[in-house]
């Protein structure tokens, strides 16, 4: 980015902006809290830019006029919490297996069921990777500070664009309400980098939407330009109507996975904070944490170091697909590996799962309580 | 010379996978002739449909087409709609499909009064699964559900819609293929929520079971439920009891349409109109 912009705002606010400057024209939702706030903009800032926003009646419907606005060729958006995500998931899964692009923000609260609904969580870590029943690949992206709120919002519009599904951007409820100061690329550097959805512009007897090639998305033209097709969430052939024969089934759904692990190195990003110094020597300390834990990790290491302890961190931006041969490498270096989340070790089994080891140390909270810089200063001084 | 449908179906998918007698064919049909009547362009229209025999229609017309998830057709078509006010958006629902699982949607597109024609293909069963009670099925009649007699009250889905805001209301049944192809003229060119439900038969998964195991008796049933608005009318509720009015049952042309009303929405966004308040509108509660 050329140049940043200075805004005072919220993440939520955030999250809705950024949207709006990505060419988002249609937001359809539902009121949730810690999420709702993002709709309360989306309402405001949309028609003014001709689009639209909508409060329906529930969230399936909230997710359904999405998919539908998309399926006509417009950027949309839906955000909701939790309980919102575990009602939209069948739909999601249709925009999955329809390969309809789409973005909802998820501002995580305390779960399961009505659980902490003003509280902060990362409970929702293992729904985001398979909402939806199936195989299919989800690609899940994570803020960790607010200016993450947008260009991760931003990134994701893009990224479902390009691969042709819904793509998940995780906040919470610290980050969606935290007010504050946010460095933001300009809007002008944002409309720059937009990257829409591939059309088809041949004679419209040659178009087959849903033939592609084995590590590619479909290509999905807008409605009502004279390219007429049949979207659904039937297994389907390459003009997208229902089929059982085998061979078509097996490469549609085993396209699902490949498209988006053939192109991870297009979707994978991390942060890798005071880890130069990090060689394996003895007592230095890996901290691994996403989302808003990662500002706590960030102050603890701070403190760590001047108390005398090597300590970094690693954060994945893009938590799903993971970024397992990342992980598997830095984890190889460091022996005294701290995985902190506000759950009970829902990314720990896939950091274990990805580094081969089962001896990481955890800090886990689930009380609603973002956790302290002090907290993870204190675990560390504990258990290595 | 007979009407051509050709140019409206999706012929390499025929034969349908409706059953021999299904009156969903003679909707079909009714549909197209509509849709070539009134002059709309292919590309102009998309078809939304949902889960079971009905959620199939979608794939045999050649519109923009889209099937959805169980129950959620007019949820997805609000969202079509809404991003393209400009062109026609027409919803096909089972019974099921549009009363039971997609209940909500359905009566809340009514109180929106968003410009879809919905279409609601009203077998009183759910076919495709083989006969569980629907939200139509008729007390004591047998569903694999309940065999030995269902107890489920019914819905009568006009009147849900009227009670629910829909602009324009009304009912047909397969046995009237010319006055259905009527009626769906007249909805298409509504502007506002058209809600029309059409009888059909289901001989395979409600009337074999239930005295009524061919087509023909099926429809000898339907005939025998239901009888014209202006006949209804005339009758002493009693005699109303056990029947189902046919025709338009209402139609409100003053009532603002939703893309209308929120054109305001953005104009007032836009600086081109003052807030929108109380006092435009004539009824607020």
């Amino acid at each position: 980015m050329s140049e940043l912009r200075e805004v005072i705002s919220t993440g939520n606010e955030l999250s809705a902006i950024a949207a709006v400057d990505a060419g988002c024209t249609f937001f359809g939702g539902y009121p949730l809290t810690p999420s709702s706030e993002i709709m309360h903009v989306c309402s405001d800032l949309l028609p003014k830019v001709g689009g639209a926003s909508i409060q329906m009646e529930d969230e399936i419907a909230g997710i359904c006029c999405v998919i539908g606005a998309s399926m006509s060729g417009v950027r949309a958006l839906t955000a909701t919490s939790g309980p919102g995500v575990s009602l939209k998931a069948e739909n999601l899964g249709l925009a999955q297996m329809a390969e309809v692009p789409m973005v909802l923000v998820n501002v995580m609260r305390g779960g399961p069921s009505t659980g902490l609904p003003t509280r902060v969580s990362q409970g929702d870590i293992k729904q985001a990777s398979n909402p939806s029943h199936g195989d299919y690949r989800s690609i899940t992206l994570c803020a960790g500070n607010l200016a993450e709120c947008y260009t991760e919002v931003v990134r994701a519009f893009n990224l479902a664009d390009r691969f042709m599904q819904p793509v998940i951007v995780l906040t919470d409820e610290t980050l969606g309400h935290m007010h504050g100061k946010a460095m933001l690329p300009t809007q002008e550097d944002v409309a720059a980098g937009i990257v829409l959805r591939k059309k088809f512009e041949g004679a419209p007897e040659d178009y087959r939407p849903y033939e592609c090639g084995p590590t590619e998305p479909a290509v999905l033209n807008p409605m009502f330009e004279g390219y007429r097709y049949h979207f659904t969430g039937l297994h389907h052939d390459a003009m997208g109507f229902p089929t059982e024969e085998i061979e078509t089934c097996r490469k549609l759904i085993q396209r699902l996975e490949d498209k988006v692990m053939a192109h991870q190195d297009e979707i994978e990003l991390n942060e890798e904070f005071m880890m130069d110094d990090l060689n394996g020597e003895e007592g230095e300390v890996l901290i691994i944490a996403y989302g808003s834990v990662s500002l706590a990790a960030k102050e603890a290491i701070r403190h760590l170091r001047a108390d005398g302890i090597k300590a970094g961190l690693f954060r994945p931006i893009t938590i799903w697909p993971s970024p397992a041969k990342r992980i598997k490498e830095v984890t190889s270096v460091t022996k005294n590996v701290l995985c902190v989340e506000l759950n009970i070790r829902q990314y720990t089994e896939e950091i274990e799962r990805a580094s081969g080891r089962l001896d990481l140390e955890g800090l886990y909270k689930v009380n609603g309580r973002a956790i302290s810089p002090y907290e993870i200063v204190e675990k560390v001084k504990e258990v290595f | 010379m007979a009407f051509n449908y050709d140019k409206y179906l999706r012929l390499e998918k025929m034969p349908t996978l409706w059953c021999w007698g299904c009156g969903d064919g003679v909707i079909l049909k009714s549909f197209i002739r509509a849709v070539d009547k009134l002059g709309i362009s292919q590309d102009d229209m998309c078809v939304v449909s949902g889960i079971g025999c009905s959620g199939r229609f979608s794939s045999y017309v050649d519109f923009n087409t889209v099937h959805t998830t169980h129950g959620r057709t007019v949820a997805y078509a609000t969202g079509i709609k809404l991003a393209n006010p400009d062109k026609y958006v027409v919803c096909v629902a089972g019974d099921g499909d549009a009363l039971a699982i997609g209940g909500n949607h359905t009566i809340h597109a009514c109180r929106r009064n968003i410009d879809i024609t919905f279409i609601i293909i009203n077998n009183f069963i759910y076919g495709l699964t083989n006969s569980q009670t629907s939200p139509t099925t008729p007390q004591g009649m047998w569903t694999v559900t309940q065999k030995v007699g269902n107890i489920d009250p019914t819905f009568d889905a006009c009147e849900l819609a009227i009670a629910s805001g829909a602009s324009f209301v009304a009912r047909e049944t397969v046995n009237a293929p010319k006055k259905m192809e009527k009626l769906i003229i007249q909805a298409l060119e509504h502007k506002g929520f058209s809600f029309v439900e059409l009888n059909s038969n289901c001989h395979i998964n409600l009337g074999r079971k239930n005295k009524m195991a061919s087509a023909m008796a099926n429809l000898d049933w339907i005939d025998s439920i239901t009888v014209s608005k202006k006949k209804y009318d005339a009758m002493t509720p009693e005699e109303q009891l056990n029947l189902l009015p046919t025709g338009i049952l209402k139609q409100d042309k003053e009532v603002r349409e939703y893309c209308d009303m929120y054109e305001d929405i953005k104009k007032v966004h836009q600086g081109q109109r003052a807030k929108i308040t109380q006092d435009d509108f004539v009824k607020k509660i």
